[in-house]
């Protein structure tokens, strides 16, 4: 396949950015985007020309590093696709390819398609457990959890943290990432005591930082490569309303 | 490290394969580990270890490289005591590290199957699975620790997987014929990273831990001969920077991405280790790899990493090939007895649940003698067909859904329609840092966790036990040991102008500004891929003297080529992944010297070694218990010199060492 690509390159978080222009005339369809960039860098090295930045690692869509915006979606065409996993028989022979960095206030850019999202460790950190010191947790067997919450909790646990959701939403907001933590800790019985605090305490960060509010678009759940339930962000809306209600203290 | 070592047990050279490549120097006399009855042992040292006063801790620092399953555990737990920790990852956030990837389990010996399982029979599967290469008293304390990890894990938050009581599920894997294997759908690695990921921050919050992302260590400093910081490269900025601290704790992970294609995330890599290793710790084990059976197939040249479909498929699924060599049918044309399902007929008692170095040499053989399918004949059938039939479709997609998805995203086949196809891939390394009961490498004040020491998986590690070794590392075994150690710190202050540190920090510019110089006409790619080529060919799956002696003659000339005609663009002030990389494979070029000549002089077979003169008559793995029942730890002694064997004998006074058989 030939390919005409334009890439967001921006040296630096001052430098100021634009889109280049690449061809590619030997993608084959079995290669992974990734993979198809990884060809593009390595004929830019061998001309002497700084080749693309972009995160990845695990390369099996799971460690949430990757993610592009291509062609105007968060992690491209597929649905429930991370970047890395998305391969390139979804595009054809002679196709123009944007790719640009996620774009959110909250994710500035570092280099090129690298961009810091540093801000989603703030809100985890800020009440995005279960307070349990080592050492101090009770045999497993004596806690039972019922099977639909075990696996609803699973489901929203599920999130990679790859800021897709951000990218995808109009207002920049972090809503559906606070929302999946809120959920799978609140919906496990050892996640009560906290429950009423988490919630206050996350949402206030995700606020502090340069995260826009939620106004239920729906667009995070729609890029979501992990498919995290747009009820994640109900069940925020919840447990934030009921501690409100409660009184319950955000300290 | 004078006292580690008993010159008088000096015993003439049983190996001589190698010999004029390195010198036989003195055997380890002493692991520490407690002289009680085996079961006592843990406690016992628990016991004996000193403790720090909790007034005191905030004083003593501690540093934890890498963030996975052991150092997200340990940084958080020792945070969580009161000591100074500072954390370092590569990866842009902790929560990022290569443990979230592993798919299948954790094995625990809660026995609530009542199947028959007990600490002490978790403690006899695993050294057996090791093929009687590892030490049976961390592999006991392995055992005893599983089943607190499973009760910190629930209480974090961790889903997993639960029956209609609301009680924990369980399933039986690779190689074992218990059920104790915990596991999230798919997911186990990353639930419980994220667990450990979550106490992390926590602590980073509770101002106990500073953590460093994109930070990766280049060097260890090493000041009167203690551990005592790092020098590591901002990967934002490219600043050198140094780190001190009264102990160092390196999680760092495999060496696995020395083959270049493997299952391992693009950035895991050896440096900390082997940068550890040229400061004085012993190198233990490197030739033990493990191979993993269930991956997909390589798709074509630009190729860039393999992908694992977790081994619990081999419950249900079924590996066959056409008795017919290079029959090309669609695999639904190939009726039922022109089909080879040669796992169930090799090894009837545990059919497709063998371990991973038998089903994996098992799928080579067949892909040699030309039964293999798909582009190259490198591929063997996984087929899921007879699990629909009995268990429904519902049933199979519950179990297994999100490996038939990536699967399926992956190659674009269907298998539920159609078999997977699958082949073996470097997964895991079983070689590491040595270090003794206390997981304390060689180097006082240096302690290795995780997948980067060598201690508990001997020369094959089973299914499920990675993420328990990890966790058994991080949550409770470090936090004891180390704290053992700072009962006598804090230590002297290094001063930042010590000579040890600017010797250090000096080395590190200096190898950088060589890498960017040289401005040659290769990346570093195709010097990784090379190198990679050459060490699957000669040090993969089956190794021979020939094939060891070729890769040792080529790989210090790819080495001289490397430095001298590697091309990296752009320079070390700012954000450079091309030489991010450079680092890591300059390092890997090194290891895969000291593989080669690991695998060359150990003439057995164990496990994931097979050398090809070592096998029985049906082509079996033929260790050679009189003369390699040892730990070969490795002494580096400086660039293009000999390095020094040191010998730890292993006792087998529980588990009586016998040929593995899986029939």
């Amino acid at each position: 396949m030939k390919l005409t690509l334009r890439i967001w390159r921006q040296a630096s978080p001052e430098a100021k950015g634009k889109m280049q222009k690449y061809t590619l005339d030997d993608v084959e369809p079995d290669m992974s985007f990734l993979e198809m960039l990884d060809v593009l860098n390595e004929k830019l090295v061998l001309d002497d020309k700084d080749p693309v930045s972009f995160d990845h690692d695990c390369r099996e869509g799971i460690c949430g590093s990757c993610g592009m915006v291509i062609n105007g979606n968060a992690h491209g065409p597929q649905k429930f696709t991370t970047t890395c996993q998305l391969h390139m028989r979804h595009f054809n022979d002679g196709d123009t390819i944007d790719i640009e960095p996620w774009r959110a206030k909250a994710f500035p850019v570092v280099k090129d398609l690298v961009v810091d999202r540093s801000a989603f460790d703030e809100i985890i950190k800020s009440g995005g457990y279960i307070s349990v010191n080592t050492g101090s947790a009770p045999e497993a067997h004596a806690i039972p959890v019922d099977k639909v919450s075990a696996d609803d909790a699973f489901d929203a646990a599920t999130c990679i943290g790859c800021g897709a959701c951000v990218a995808a939403c109009p207002n920049g907001s972090s809503m559906l990432f606070t929302a999946a933590k809120v959920t799978h800790l609140g919906l496990l019985p050892q996640g009560q005591p906290e429950r009423a605090t988490r919630a206050i305490n996350m949402l206030a960060t995700q606020d502090e930082l340069d995260f826009g509010g939620c106004t239920n678009v729906g667009a995070c759940h729609e890029v979501c490569p992990k498919g995290i339930p747009l009820a994640s962000i109900a069940q925020l809306n919840h447990d934030v309303l009921g501690a409100t209600l409660t009184g319950a203290r955000s300290d | 490290m004078s006292d580690l070592f008993r010159p008088e047990l000096q015993q003439e050279p049983t190996a001589t394969q190698g010999e004029g490549r390195y010198v036989v120097g003195d055997p380890i006399a002493d692991t520490r580990a407690p002289d009680s009855p085996i079961g006592d042992r843990w406690a016992d040292r628990k016991f004996s270890a000193r403790l720090v006063n909790p007034a005191n801790r905030r004083k003593m620092s501690v540093i934890v490289v890498g963030t996975g399953l052991a150092g997200g555990a340990a940084a958080a737990t020792l945070g969580e005591a009161g000591y100074h920790v500072k954390s370092f990852c590569y990866q842009d956030s902790p929560r990022r590290a290569h443990s979230i990837a592993a798919q299948g389990g954790i094995n625990a010996a809660k026995n609530y199957r009542y199947d028959g399982d007990s600490v002490h029979r978790l403690f006899y599967d695993t050294v057996k699975g090791g093929d009687f290469r590892s030490r049976e008293s961390n592999v006991h304390r392995l055992a005893e620790v599983s089943l607190n990890i499973i009760d910190q894990c629930v209480a974090q938050g961790v889903p997993f997987a639960r029956e209609y009581s609301g009680l924990l599920d369980t399933r039986s894997f690779g190689g074992t014929q218990v059920s104790r294997t915990f596991y999230a759908r798919g997911q186990t690695g990353q639930q419980l990273l994220l667990g450990a990921y979550q106490a992390l921050e926590r602590q980073i919050g509770a101002g106990t831990v500073e953590m460093h992302p994109r930070t990766e260590m280049l060097d260890l400093i090493v000041v009167d001969g203690k551990a005592r910081g790092i020098v590591t490269r901002n990967l934002f900025n490219g600043q050198i920077e140094t780190h001190l601290a009264d102990a160092v704790i390196l999680c760092s992970g495999g060496y696995g991405n020395v083959y270049y294609l493997s299952t391992n995330a693009k950035g895991s890599n050896v440096t900390a280790a082997w940068r550890a290793h040229k400061r004085g710790a012993l190198f233990a084990n490197p030739c033990y790899t493990q191979i993993h059976p269930t991956c997909i197939p390589v798709s074509g040249e630009y190729q860039s990493k393999l992908t694992l479909m977790s081994e619990s498929l081999r419950n249900d699924g079924r590996v066959w090939v056409p008795k017919e060599r290079g029959d090309d049918r669609n695999p639904n044309d190939i009726p039922e007895d022109e089909r080879d399902y040669y796992l169930e007929r090799q090894y009837p008692a545990f059919g497709n649940l063998v371990p991973r170095d038998i089903a994996s040499r098992a799928a080579k053989n067949m892909c040699d003698a030309e039964h293999g399918v798909g582009p190259g004949g490198l591929g063997v059938y996984l087929d899921f067909k007879d699990a629909i039939e009995r268990l429904g479709r519902p049933a199979v997609e519950a179990k297994y859904g999100n490996l038939f998805e990536m699967y399926q995203r992956i190659t674009g086949d269907d298998p539920y329609e159609v078999p997977m196809r699958i082949y073996p891939a470097i997964h895991y390394t079983m070689g590491g840092l040595w270090v003794d009961y206390d997981l304390r490498s060689t180097i006082p004040g240096l302690f290795v966790g995780g997948e980067a020491n060598f201690s508990d998986h001997g020369a094959n590690r089973l299914g499920a036990s990675a993420l328990m070794q990890g966790l058994s590392d991080g949550y409770f075994v470090l936090p004891t040991t180390v704290a053992d150690y700072l009962a006598d710190a804090p230590f002297d202050a290094v001063p930042d102008d010590h000579p040890a540190v600017q010797e250090a920090v000096e080395s590190t510019r200096e190898r950088i500004d060589k890498l960017l110089s040289a401005n040659g006409h290769r990346t570093v790619d195709s010097f990784h891929r090379e190198l990679g080529q050459l060490v699957w060919d000669q040090c993969g799956m089956a190794r021979s003297k020939e094939g060891l002696e070729k890769a040792l003659d080529r790989i210090p000339s790819l080495r001289e080529e490397f430095w001298r005609d590697v091309k990296i663009v752009g320079t070390g002030d700012g954000f450079n992944q091309s030489l991010e990389k450079a680092n890591r494979v300059a390092d890997f070029l090194e290891l895969a010297e000291l593989m080669c000549l690991d695998a060359l002089h150990r003439e057995e077979s164990c496990g994931g070694h097979f050398r090809v003169e070592s096998q029985t008559e049906d082509g079996e793995a033929q260790r050679d218990d009189e003369n390699f029942s040892y730990v070969a730890a490795w002494e580096y002694t400086g660039e293009n010199q000999r390095p020094v064997l040191h010998k730890e004998d292993l006792e087998f006074s529980y588990v009586h060492p016998s040929q593995r058989s899986y029939k």
